[in-house]
């Protein structure tokens, strides 16, 4: 893609009608969708991918030698490619890993490299506003190997505070970090962490499921080892995820799930693994949902990524301004201020002390999908100080109307509860 | 289609603005038990305490939303000094109110449910009171388990003092 932030905005309105779902009322309203960092829509694009898969050559993937079984998995490979390709992988054809979802990558992480590879005594560092997908395998493992679970602490600022990274990262094997935080909208640096962590000796994943369907990832520049991510957030289908790891690691890496397509040989006294990356694909892969995911690249590809981060950063601009103005202090929005550069559109907020569902529940009735709750992300909401909180995030489709639908809505619910 | 006044019934507000027998008892001689919802992180915590086979004393601690604690501060101010089996039956009868619509929500006939219920006798929701304006929030399936969060913790708390389990601080 050569398009740049300079390049024409996206046409938010040409593009909704490539989204049959948004066409629809609620309680009487205007659809407006502002949960895509829960899960996105998909364009027409991707469900016709799908469609086409299944009308035209559905077979099972490496198994069959007749013709629509091979043009399976010729379609399913060339997922893989555009997969690794999207996020600038030095070799897609063996690092690109589907897994069910970004949850199963990390687990897929946690069980092989976690309990085979991470040498005795050293620690894992996390951080504390981790997604449960990136907590609960390592307190799986911890619990299991006595492993010690570090954490880099959020600041006032809602962002990382690395003041004490030496320390931190002294004695550790493996790093998993959020890229994107699902419930502050913080993009970490992760640049001071990799240098860190490597010079500690330790490999570094990072949780990519909020920064890969937003901005344009190349895991060479960010120097992580391992990335984990989901197709749904990116207007791909549910039931796909990927790991991508450097193919060394992976390769010393034993399987994780075990069945068919991940094995070379099985006898009834042990078994072979595959080669990469099948050694990690145990039993029938989401195939239709990798011709799918593919569509969903195609799709941010043609948008180009630099045109989307600049629409996202404008509309959360925009959101942050004009629900600062028009509802003052009673409104708290959980999250970094403008930062074109720091901060994605997810807006977790607070208003006044409704109550997080008492407030989502007001704006459904006004057509609008928000996510209510804790966001799988618990320690954070400790750290935050509050159990729950309403959040709106925003991804091509969305345009200045739903912000103002969401501001009108944010005054019927103080209406109501006032 | 259920309307928001369906679910916010004034009463449900004023409960919610003015929770009635909010606060802790000293444990001992008072029992305490936890209610999580672990979709939202609502908790709710209940303290009572049991005498002769009477309520004789409950308070509602914890934080949530409208519906779970004005469920909570509705539910203290009913079986507040009532007997054990009398809330024991409000319980149940609150219980059939919630999850009578839950079942035709998934298609079951009504005469099923009378049948689960078997022998055991519950009060019609009209002859609950204000509880009954508990009764919209069946319509909001994701709420209903906002509304029995205290009710659990309540069975919970009356089942372990009947087993003679102590609860811990």
């Amino acid at each position: 893609m050569t398009t740049t932030v300079e390049a024409a905005p996206l046409d938010v309105a040409a593009l909704r009608k490539e989204f049959p779902i948004l066409h629809q009322e609620s309680h009487g309203k205007r659809l407006v969708y502002l949960d895509s960092a829960s899960s996105s829509q998909r364009p027409r694009a991707v469900l016709d991918a799908m469609d086409h898969y299944y009308e035209t050559t559905h077979a099972n993937v490496h198994r069959g030698v007749y013709a629509i079984a091979e043009e399976a998995t010729r379609q399913f490979e060339m997922a893989r490619r555009a997969v690794g390709r999207f996020i600038n992988a030095p070799r897609p054809e063996v690092e690109v890993l589907f897994t069910k979802n970004a949850t199963e990558a990390l687990n897929l992480l946690a069980h092989s490299y976690g309990r085979h590879l991470l040498r005795k005594g050293k620690a894992i560092l996390l951080t504390e506003l981790e997604h449960h997908a990136n907590l609960v395998p390592w307190l799986m493992l911890a619990a299991e190997r006595q492993v010690e679970l570090r954490y880099l602490p959020v600041g006032d600022d809602y962002r990382l505070d690395l003041s004490d990274l030496d320390r931190l990262t002294d004695g550790v094997g493996l790093v998993a970090v959020s890229a994107m935080s699902n419930v502050l909208g913080t993009i970490n640096d992760l640049g001071p962490i990799v240098e860190a962590a490597h010079a500690a000796g330790a490999v570094v994943a990072a949780d990519a499921s909020q920064l890969v369907p937003h901005r344009s990832v190349d895991v060479s520049a960010l120097g992580v080892d391992f990335l984990a991510f989901t197709g749904h957030k990116m207007l791909g289908p549910t039931g796909i995820g990927v790991l991508w790891g450097r193919e060394e690691l992976l390769d010393a890496m034993p399987p994780f799930l075990g069945g068919g397509e991940m094995i070379r040989d099985v006898r009834l006294d042990g078994f072979t693994p595959n080669d990469l990356p099948w050694k990690f694909e145990a039993g029938t892969p989401p195939i239709a949902e990798a011709v799918g995911l593919h569509g969903a690249i195609r799709f941010l590809e043609s948008l180009g990524m630099d045109r989307i981060a600049a629409h996202e950063t404008e509309l959360t601009s925009r959101a942050i301004e004009l629900l600062s103005e028009r509802h003052g202090p009673e409104l708290k929005i959980f999250g970094p201020g403008v930062d074109p550069q720091g901060r994605g559109g997810v807006l977790s907020l607070a208003l006044g002390d409704i109550h997080a569902h008492d407030l989502a529940q007001v704006l459904d009735s006004e057509g609008i999908c928000v996510r209510a709750g804790h966001h799988c992300a618990k320690p954070l909401m400790r750290r935050l100080g509050v159990t729950a909180t309403a959040r709106a995030s925003f991804y091509v489709y969305n345009s200045e109307d739903d912000i103002e639908a969401l501001s009108d809505a944010l005054d019927v619910a103080a209406a109501f509860f006032g | 289609m259920a309307g928001l006044e369906d679910l916010y019934r004034e009463i449900i507000l004023d409960h919610y603005r003015s929770p009635r027998n909010r606060g802790e008892l000293p444990v001992p001689p008072a029992h305490r038990v936890e209610g999580f919802n672990p979709l939202c992180g609502d908790e709710v915590v209940v303290y009572l305490e049991v005498d002769d086979g009477t309520l004789v004393d409950l308070r509602i601690s914890g934080q949530g939303c409208s519906i779970s604690q004005s469920s909570a501060s509705m539910m203290s101010a009913t079986v507040k000094g009532r007997p054990v089996e009398e809330a024991r039956k409000l319980i149940r009868s609150f219980k059939a109110m919630m999850s009578i619509r839950e079942h035709s929500l998934s298609g079951e006939d009504a005469g099923d449910d009378a049948e689960a219920e078997g022998e055991v006798e519950t009060i019609k929701p009209e002859d609950l009171g204000e509880l009954a304006a508990l009764q919209g929030v069946v319509k909001f399936p994701v709420r209903i388990k906002c509304a029995t969060l205290s009710w659990n913790a309540l069975a919970q708390g009356l089942d372990e003092i009947a087993a003679g389990v102590c609860s811990g601080e």
